[in-house]
């Protein structure tokens, strides 16, 4: 039964220069140096990417669906936080 | 033939990828885990990926209208020149580590060397080879450590398959005529340099990994000359089944 | 929130086309449902490496050689991928390939049937990954947020699995009498096996309907199962190739091909373990799990010392 299963870790890759490293799966590896390893051969067969990040799954700190609301609704409610909120007359150019 | 001494020479580095990427293909789908039962199908398919390359070359020297498969799939076991270490069974997974790990250690410096041979076609397999080889030995070399350094059991397991594979890693750097002829046009590089680097590589990570180095040197060769341990004909079999029940057909 | 407003809410949410992602609320058996079919999927992802990878070694040339051994590993890593959607709704790997090891876990039973000849590796890539695929496709629009994701990897990945195996039996077909009576009789041997990939009727298939409300399954077992028949009796016509059934016609005024009912005793004997290679494919993974175990052990070992001497 259960003995010694690897830890699970998260992948992370950017695909090419100038862009964010992106969630791609995860997969189990022993340490940081075989998760590295194991992340090149299980997701850039294809040559998905240029960069590799693991991050140990346990790690990873997330917000909680229950307070999601809480979280994020507030700020559905401030428009003026976008552009489109301002009227600007039509002949303004470079705005 | 124009250049028998290089045919040989390029057929030798030929054979040790196949035979060695047909070894590791016996592991696809019963790996220790998923993760690695991937990587050693990435290594068996770089290994593969040279072969090809290189008997297209070995093809074009021979000069007799050969394709890859033909050299690859179509010639008696005495005429398969690779080293015995890549023909060893893969055994248990530090066997199969072990047997990679001494052979990437090699690899990788005569690939380097090889980078400078004026024959362009090996240079250039070497070239794109090399980066492949670097992956494999730090893979296999994680392995060794973590093997090597791990439980008391896979202390064990990495040591026993030292042991048991010493013997067949001075065929590495076997020399004969081919190499002296080759040597002294200046196209390929002389093994002896590459035996330092390898015993370094060797030493350097079988001591992080807590293991030992034999002290029993007796040594085994014959592969080169191609004379081959039982194990050869096996592969053989399987490797050229389809080729010689159904000869001369298309795939 | 009460459970039936609770559960009201979901089906909303499934109903407006929003994915389900692992930390949110779902019903139990909806859970339950994902484990089972995603493990079962990933199970044979792993087990269908069997079958194949017999043929690495004995691959005709060093192209098909290659071919094969990526595919394979490809099937490896999509196994891997679903294990892992498996783990977002919170039962380890571990735990789900025992359950698989225990018996307690199907797998497709198309590879419990051998690959006897080269030419069953062409059948394979094009009936069988075929057959896999049309599933998959549907999957891609899958209610769980993980399980879509994966199934969208794996349907890139799959595209050259099918026309690999196509491609090989176009050369049998296109070669010698023998290579193509060997073609055929692959063909004879993997139709009806591949058709049953679909599973049991949708008049005998127990969690259908509840599996379509959620959208875990976007069409049913016999629509799928008819969407292939209806793909594939055109490419096996490409290949000279007879499907061997008497009764395959087309239906004009159901715009689909009828075929013949399954042997559905068949169907059941192999799923309930006593097809040709049941034995011998679970034999295989129990002892590959089993003999990586020190493997395993090491390298957490290895893991274990190095940590305390960084904190040392
Ligand atoms: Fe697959
Ligand atoms: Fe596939």
């Amino acid at each position: 039964m259960s003995t010694n299963e690897w830890p699970l870790w998260e992948v992370f890759i950017r695909s090419k220069q100038g862009l964010n490293h992106k969630h791609v799966g995860s997969l189990r590896a022993p340490d940081a140096t075989l998760a590295l390893e194991n992340a090149r051969d299980v997701y850039t067969r294809r040559s998905e990417g240029i960069s590799i990040w693991v991050v140990e799954s346990a790690h990873i700190h997330a917000t909680d669906i229950d307070e999601a609301d809480a979280f994020f609704e507030p700020s559905d409610t401030k428009i003026y936080r976008h552009p489109t909120f301002y009227e600007v007359p039509d002949g303004v150019k470079h705005m | 033939m124009q250049q028998p001494a290089l045919f040989e020479y390029v057929l030798r580095i030929a054979d040790d990828s196949l035979i060695l990427g047909q070894r590791l293909g016996e592991w696809c789908g019963h790996g220790p885990i998923l993760e690695e039962d991937i990587a050693m199908t990435n290594i068996a398919l770089d290994l593969i990926g040279q072969s090809i390359s290189l008997y297209d070359f070995a093809a074009e020297l021979e000069g007799t209208g050969k394709n890859h498969d033909q050299l690859a799939y179509l010639r008696y076991e005495n005429e398969y020149k690779n080293i015995l270490l890549v023909e060893q069974p893969n055994g248990d997974f530090a066997m199969t580590i072990l047997r990679q790990f001494f052979f990437d250690a090699f690899r990788l410096p005569f690939y380097e060397a090889l980078m400078q041979s004026p024959v362009a076609q090996l240079a250039a397999v070497a070239a794109k080879s090399v980066k492949e080889t670097r992956y494999h030995l730090k893979h296999t070399s994680e392995w060794v450590i973590r093997m090597g350094d791990g439980t008391d059991e896979s202390h064990q397991r990495a040591q026993s398959a030292i042991d048991h594979l010493w013997r067949y890693t001075n065929e590495l750097f076997y020399e004969n005529e081919v190499d002296q002829t080759l040597q002294a046009e200046g196209k390929v590089p002389a093994l002896s340099a590459i035996r330092t680097q390898w015993l370094s590589t060797v030493t350097n990570v079988l001591s992080e990994a807590t293991l030992q180095i034999p002290t029993n040197d007796w040594k085994f060769d014959g592969g080169r000359e191609g004379r081959h341990s039982e194990h050869m004909g096996y592969i053989l079999s399987d490797l050229q089944y389809m080729q010689r029940a159904y000869p001369n057909m298309e795939w | 929130m009460t459970q039936a407003e609770k559960e009201r809410r979901f089906q909303e949410k499934i109903d407006k086309e929003i994915k389900i992602e692992p930390n949110d609320w779902m019903p139990d058996e909806y859970r339950q449902t994902l484990v089972r079919q995603i493990s079962q999927h990933a199970h044979s992802e792993i087990v269908g490496m069997l079958p194949e990878g017999n043929w690495i070694t004995r691959a005709p040339n060093l192209r098909r050689k290659a071919v094969l051994l990526a595919k394979v590993q490809d099937e490896a890593g999509h196994g891997l991928y679903l294990y892992s959607a498996v783990e977002t709704l919170g039962t380890s790997r571990e735990q789900t390939i025992d359950d698989l090891h225990s018996g307690k876990a199907k797998y497709s039973s198309i590879f419990n049937y051998p690959a006897l000849t080269w030419a069953d590796i062409g059948a394979i890539g094009w009936l069988v990954d075929g057959a896999a695929i049309m599933n998959q496709v549907a999957l891609c629009r899958t209610s769980y947020g993980p399980y879509a994701r994966a199934m969208v990897k794996i349907c890139k990945e799959e595209s050259f699995h099918q026309r690999q195996g196509y491609e090989s039996l176009m050369k049998l077909c296109s070669g010698t009498p023998q290579q193509k009576a060997m073609a055929q009789d692959a063909m004879n041997r993997f139709w009806w096996p591949a058709l049953m990939m679909f599973g049991p009727s949708d008049a005998a298939s127990t969690h259908s309907d509840q599996s379509i409300k959620w959208k875990i399954k976007r069409f049913t077992n016999d629509e799928l199962r008819q969407s292939f028949v209806d793909a594939t009796v055109e490419q096996a016509q490409i290949l000279g190739l007879t499907i061997p059934d008497p009764n395959l016609k087309w239906n004009e005024e159901r715009g689909h091909y009828d075929f013949s009912e399954i042997n559905w005793d068949e169907f059941w004997q192999v799923v309930k373990g006593n097809g040709p290679c049941n034995k011998e494919r679970l034999a295989a993974r129990v002892k590959a799990k089993e003999e990586g175990m020190w493997v395993r052990e090491a390298a957490t070992a290895f893991a274990k010392k190095r940590a305390m001497k960084q904190s040392a």
